[in-house]
């Protein structure tokens, strides 16, 4: 009877199991999207910036067209609107519109020929400054110039097709959360590579399918959620804190070993400002553990030490055994 | 003496080629550099071989358990309450002093009674709790997203990979001691042909 009834149990499990497993195949968890940081800045511009936010903040704006002397309502071209709450968090959010862009903008309609404004590069204001040296923007520069994105479009390419002015902020750096950090480094090569019409700005390739390119990777949402893009696709450079010099696709890393050994290339990329929260309790490369597990990169030396001696001592065993068996037959 | 059915020795067989081919391409993974040693098979190609055993194991492992609920060979896992700890240290007794001064095998090899108390105790260990924590951690493994981020402030990911490499480790070293203990037969070779034949030769210590 007992019996029986442990057998239908089982039967139940093993269907409830086979039905789970279905359901899950169907479902996979989407990744959490990333928090926004609360806004606490006081701009001292505020009020002059404001002049400019008040069109280029939304997308649409509003101005009295003196020649039909009414209001008139339009939309405003989507590159030059600039999200106020992104622009007051970025690392440029303590300045004016107007240390950039020309003083003639206070203009309205804005003279035509401002279109053709010289805009500055990252070197323009942080080259050769003493206060900036720890970023080492010289060799940032130096290596973006070896970089495939340069060699392949030297005009149309700048610091800003990555690093957008108005929204770009200091990352890796200062995270605590590495994975929010991720989305934030992968959104930024995603702009384009999962963007077309961006692409097309840059480049007269085909489209890239992302997806299917990366289709050799195992487990390939759980990579994507838990490195950067630059990790394989970059050339590892000691002196400066994220590597500029993005490789041609067929120099990209494939080679799992890289990241997934005692020497993981992780630990001189993703992981390379992360000492302050140095967490070793036996594990090699102890700080990928924070935030994320790599299979290889993260053994645990005192289960080693164990594993071997509980080998050992088997072994020893075994041999002892062998060796009474032949001599007391 | 007709011991082992055909379906007993076909899951052993494939459960012994998996579980080979899972510690060499296991150990490939944990112990991973970036030049390959010897006996090492390259992370790409561990962790597709690993994946595709694992699933064979787990189905071989359904098959096992569904077959033992549901034929004959269920009760020789059966553990008895009454005498098993002085079963047991008679068995361990016999292993380590016994053998050498002749004696004869305390639990003879019966139709009743397949395994002695310390073969049954190893098998339950190794088969109804290092194997389902194996599979578990390991779908843990496989499907990353199904294990929870946080346990007591550590990694679960961490946690699943432990247990899976414990137990994986466990299970190796089983299998070690398995293979030494299936040499202790009537002679070296025949416990190893009687996995294969059905037939127990019963003049076995």
């Amino acid at each position: 009877m007992t019996s029986t009834v442990i057998r239908y149990l089982y039967l139940l499990l093993l269907i409830c199991l086979l039905s789970g497993i279905s359901a899950f195949a169907s479902e996979f968890k989407k990744p959490k999207a990333g928090t926004v940081d609360s806004i606490t800045f006081k701009s001292p511009f505020y009020e002059d910036n404001e002049r400019c936010f008040k069109c280029h903040g939304q997308k649409t704006y509003e101005y009295l067209n003196e020649n039909l002397d009414r209001n008139v309502k339009a939309l405003m071209f989507s590159e030059r609107v600039i999200d106020r709450n992104k622009f007051y968090q970025s690392n440029h959010k303590s300045f004016s519109c107007t240390d950039c862009h020309s003083a003639d903008y206070v203009k309205f309609p804005h003279p035509g020929e401002l279109r053709m404004e010289q805009t500055y590069n990252c070197i323009d204001c942080h080259g050769g400054d003493e206060k900036f040296a720890q970023y080492n923007f010289e060799e940032i520069e130096s290596e973006y110039q070896k970089s495939t994105h340069f060699q392949l479009e030297k005009e149309g390419f700048s610091c800003w097709e990555c690093h957008g002015p108005h929204t770009y902020k200091l990352n890796i750096r200062n995270s605590s959360d590495i994975k929010e950090a991720i989305i934030y480094d992968n959104n930024i090569c995603l702009k384009c590579h999962s963007n077309y019409d961006q692409f097309q700005l840059l480049s007269d390739k085909d489209e890239i399918n992302i997806l299917q390119k990366h289709d050799w990777l195992p487990n390939q949402e759980t990579h994507f959620r838990s490195v950067r893009c630059i990790e394989c696709h970059s050339e590892i450079n000691d002196s400066i804190l994220v590597s500029h010099l993005i490789l041609p696709v067929e120099k990209a890393v494939r080679k799992c070993n890289e990241c997934h050994s005692q020497n993981s290339i992780l630990m001189s990329t993703l992981y390379k400002f992360q000492s302050k929260e140095q967490r070793k309790d036996g594990f090699l490369n102890g700080i990928i553990l924070n935030q994320s597990y790599v299979i290889g990169a993260n053994r645990n030396e005192y289960l080693n030490i164990i594993s071997l001696l509980i080998f050992g001592v088997v072994v020893l065993i075994i041999g002892i055994h062998i060796y009474f068996r032949l001599t007391r037959k | 003496m007709y011991l082992y059915p055909v379906w007993v020795r076909l899951w052993h067989l494939f459960n012994a080629i998996l579980i080979l081919v899972l510690i060499v391409t296991g150990i490939s993974m944990q112990y991973t550099d970036k030049q390959d040693a010897i006996l090492m098979v390259g992370f790409a190609r561990a962790v597709k071989w690993h994946n595709i055993a694992a699933v064979l194991l787990t189905v071989n492992y359904i098959f096992f358990v569904t077959g033992n609920l549901f034929t004959d060979n269920g009760k020789f896992y059966k553990i008895r309450k009454e005498n098993f700890i002085s079963d047991l240290w008679k068995q361990m007794k016999y292993y380590s002093l016994g053998m050498f001064k002749g004696e004869k095998h305390p639990f003879p090899v019966t139709p009743d009674r397949k395994f002695n108390p310390l073969q049954k105790l190893t098998y339950v260990l190794a088969m109804y709790i290092a194997f389902p924590l194996l599979i578990i951690s390991g779908l843990g493994l496989l499907f990353p997203e199904t294990v929870i981020s946080r346990f007591l402030g550590i990694s679960g990911m961490i946690l699943t990979d432990i247990l899976h490499i414990t137990m994986g480790f466990f299970l190796s070293v089983f299998m070690i001691i398995h293979i030494y203990t299936c040499t202790l037969g009537a002679r070296p070779t025949s416990l190893f042909k009687s996995m294969l034949s059905g037939y127990h030769v019963s003049e076995d210590h």
